[in-house]
């Protein structure tokens, strides 16, 4: 786990001394406080799309339900003068709610996982849209939320709080995925899971957490984008989001048939996928090829991870092979 | 009636190990029913497959109507005429009759576009339906056939292909009785027709119903043959039977003490119908023996709450319990080391540090963290006292031998408090000297005072290394063994069934 990690962190450094040879603005203070932002705002939610995939999972809702919550968030503190602490709770609760639900369908109903996001992916987005008649959900002219804002949307020294905040969700979850009862389950049951089961491991009850960590991360990262762009338009907010944080998750290592996965890798996955898409901006390359290169590079990621990997397991392979032959017969 | 189709000449096979099959010979005549019997593990699945072509003799030769061959492909044991109706069927669930019996062979029409061609399908598949005189059409799902009819639709596959030897392995051992019967009244009419039928079971009145000739394996060598007139239950229990058991028992320091663990009348969902009842003592070894599918594992994994209970009751220490899950199980101290311990004991790809905290890892963490001292600390104590051979307890548990990984299963559960220990086929696979740590580990167990109840198919382990032994049958006890009623012979009895009468009650 290490080692792919460590991979990753070189890949972005060989990446970025590469941006930062063909046009030095690449390192400028501004360019990256700005990308170190938009970690943060994709980072938060692949950290909680990196859990459910170690379940073996996926998550295909997520930017849908940015679109949902979003236009309600609005809602809540422009038509209902709701305080925003109270806006914020209901918000990442309703996210807690969507990720139970999901979890119960397919826990308890045994339902796939890519069904039942993929109906939350289109039933967020219509919700959403009939919320606010399609029309685009915004603050008020002078409305503002001076300490909502300044948590969500300002810096200090020049690190945008997002980052900051990412960094902060990323270590407890790390600590929770890496080094408590839970993480352990989670990632045996994605390994195995009859065999977590056999040893009395309540293996639906720990995946609906996985889904509802997801909601609730999902439930924080629409604050933050909503505080970010400010308006909504529920038709397009969002779109494809859960694909980045798809992504983020693969190339941070997890496998998408789940038990593999580290906190440290999904961090890598986000801060490359923004380098990838500011390196897009910087280096003239057309921005309708953004997409594009993202899929390049994740391709020939994961493509040598598995070489890598047959490599690593042949070479253990012959280790074991020659250990027997050197072990007197059992017979 | 002397007219040989088929000849086996000398067949060896091993596997690393074991010898599956020595210097087997094995004649088949045109239009003749031969039974193969024997034990579990007798070989007569390996001698199958080597005349399917799915496993290569080791030595030998198979003679085809006189054309020697040293070993056969699949297709080309097709091609001479042998049919496989398998044990576990073979078909598409999601395709139709018609579809199944041509699978590869489909008949196509209009030229380049190769669609396929579905009057000629029903014109080839119709009469031999028809042959069989079955209740279901060509264009039948077979998600929505029976078993039995799905039996008959193999046997109908293997028609078409023009068979001349119809191999059937097991093939009534999920049918009622009126399935049976009819199955049989198709094996005469094949028969009448030129067809030669192995047949192998372990119903041994159907033996004498149909067979023409019985032959019997064991340890892989064929130890006997009746020819029609000889076949009696009781000459060929005498002939499966007889085999050297070495001596494995250690006996128990002390007299076994109170019930433990009761069951009472529990059904489960192997054989719904059927109701098992059985005690297990403080401090003994108890042995369940049975034939494959007799509904074993489903007991055990219903007692280690993995499958749902369909009635009956469990005590424990005399008080009822409900054990709706494997963790009501081992929060009772029922702990069970499974059959299938690759799939369902341990989770390969973690370490063995891992796999022996995982089922107590609440114990060894602190506000919900884990604490990997603690734990690397337990998984070296056990490592040490089940002399478990791994270079550090940070090995990923896959890289061990079969004999060690079942080790890392115990010390699971061994560094928890077992009252009630249940092994499924605790030694399969494993070789000699891991097999008898393991002996002598559950021993160490009983004495401490552990109920044990050992299922095994392994006649040897059985008899050696239980001190009760109860034989279970088509989903009921079917009788208890004292140890001085320890014999092969008895077991059998117990293990084989009656009838198929009995099944269908």
């Amino acid at each position: 786990m290490l080692k792919k990690d460590l991979g990753l962190f070189l890949l972005i450094v060989v990446v970025g001394a590469v941006v930062a040879f063909l046009n030095p603005r690449f390192i400028s203070p501004i360019n990256l406080e700005n990308t170190a932002n938009l970690v943060g705002l994709f980072g938060l939610f692949s950290i909680g799309e990196g859990f459910v995939i170690i379940t073996g999972g996926i998550d295909l809702s997520i930017g849908s339900q940015f679109a949902l919550f979003g236009v309600v968030f609005v809602d809540l503190l422009v038509n209902y003068h709701l305080p925003w602490i109270l806006a914020v709770l209901i918000i990442i609760g309703f996210g807690v709610i969507l990720g139970w639900v999901h979890g119960f369908l397919v826990t308890r109903m045994n339902l796939q996982p890519f069904v039942v996001t993929l109906c939350g992916l289109l039933i967020y987005r219509g919700v959403a849209r009939w919320y606010t008649d399609d029309g685009t959900a915004g603050f008020e002219f002078g409305q503002s939320f001076p300490a909502l804002e300044w948590i969500t949307t300002g810096r200090t020294y020049g690190i945008p709080h997002t980052f900051v905040i990412f960094l902060i969700v990323a270590a407890i979850m790390g600590v929770l995925l890496h080094r408590s009862v839970f993480g352990r389950y989670l990632f045996a049951i994605g390994k195995n899971e009859e065999a977590a089961r056999f040893s009395g491991i309540a293996t639906k009850k720990i995946i609906v957490a996985a889904y509802v960590i997801c909601g609730a991360l999902a439930g924080v990262s629409s604050i933050f984008l909503t505080m970010y762009t400010r308006s909504i338009s529920p038709a397009s907010h969002g779109n494809f989001f859960e694909l980045y944080g798809i992504a983020a998750a693969v190339l941070g290592g997890c496998s998408l048939r789940g038990g593999e996965g580290s906190i440290l890798g999904i961090v890598l996955g986000a801060i490359l996928l923004q380098v990838l898409q500011n390196l897009v901006n910087l280096l003239g390359i057309p921005s309708s090829l953004n997409f594009a290169v993202m899929g390049t590079v994740i391709l020939i990621g994961v493509l040598a991870d598995q070489q890598l990997v047959r490599l690593r397991q042949g070479r253990a392979d012959r280790v074991k092979e020659s250990l027997r032959a050197a072990a007197p017969a059992a017979r | 009636m002397a007219d040989p189709l088929l000849r086996l000449i000398d067949i060896s096979k091993s596997y690393p190990g074991v010898r599956a099959l020595s210097r087997v010979g094995l004649t088949v005549n045109r239009g003749e029913v031969l039974a193969l019997i024997g034990e579990n593990g007798a070989g007569k699945s390996t001698l199958m497959k080597i005349l399917g072509g799915v496993v290569k003799p080791d030595q030998g030769a198979i003679e085809i109507e006189g054309a020697a061959h040293d070993s056969l492909t699949v297709s080309e044991s097709l091609s001479c005429g042998i049919a496989f109706v398998h044990q576990e069927l073979n078909l598409f669930d999601n395709l139709d009759v018609g579809a199944n019996v041509l699978i590869g062979r489909e008949p196509l029409s209009a030229g380049p576009l190769k669609l396929v061609d579905r009057k000629t399908t029903k014109r080839i598949v119709a009469p031999l339906l028809k042959r069989l005189d079955v209740d279901f059409e060509v264009d039948d799902l077979v998600s929505d056939l029976s078993l039995a009819q799905r039996q008959l639709l193999e046997i109908a596959k293997a028609l078409s292909l023009n068979a001349r030897v119809v191999i059937m392995d097991e093939p009534t051992s999920s049918l009622t009785s009126t399935e049976t019967d009819r199955l049989m009244r198709v094996i005469g009419e094949l028969k009448a027709d030129g067809v030669s039928i192995i047949f192998i079971t372990h119903r041994l009145n159907e033996v004498e119903t149909c067979a023409d000739r019985v032959v019997v394996l064991r340890d892989g060598s064929v130890v006997g043959e009746l020819a029609r007139e000889q076949i009696h239950r009781d000459a060929m229990i005498r002939l499966m039977i007889g085999r050297d058991l070495k001596s494995l028992y250690i006996p128990p320091k002390s007299p076994p003490g109170a019930n433990v663990l009761e069951v009472a009348g529990l059904r489960t969902v192997s054989h719904p119908a059927h109701a098992t009842s059985l005690s297990l003592r403080a401090g003994e070894i108890l042995g369940m023996a049975g034939l494959i599918g007799a509904g074993r594992t489903e007991l055990a994994r219903a007692l280690f709450g993995i499958d749902p209970i369909l009635g009956g009751e469990i005590r424990l220490n005399g008080a009822p319990v409900a054990i709706r899950s494997a963790k009501d199980a081992i929060a009772l101290g029922i702990y069970l080391a499974p059959e299938d311990r690759k799939r369902s004991g341990l989770v390969l790809e973690d370490s063995v540090s891992e796999n022996i905290s995982l089922p107590d890892l609440l114990s060894f963490a602190r506000y919900f963290l884990v604490d990997s001292g603690a734990e690397r600390k337990n998984a070296e104590r056990q490592r040490q006292s089940l002399n478990i051979k791994t270079a550090d307890v940070e090995t990923v548990v896959r890289t061990l031998s079969g004999g060690n990984q079942q080790k890392v299963v115990l010390a699971k559960w061994l560094s928890m408090k077992p009252k009630v220990m249940i092994f499924d086929e605790p030694t399969r696979g494993i070789d000699v000297g891991s097999k008898s740590e393991i002996y002598s580990l559950m021993r160490g167990l009983a004495d401490a005072g552990v109920a044990i109840l050992m299922i095994s198919s392994d006649m040897e382990e059985v008899i050696g290394v239980s001190d009760r032994i109860v034989v279970m049958q088509e989903g009921a006890i079917s009788g208890t063994l004292n140890r001085d009623q320890f014999s092969e012979e008895n077991v059998m009895r117990l293990a084989v069934a009656r009838g198929a009468e009995q099944s269908a009650a």
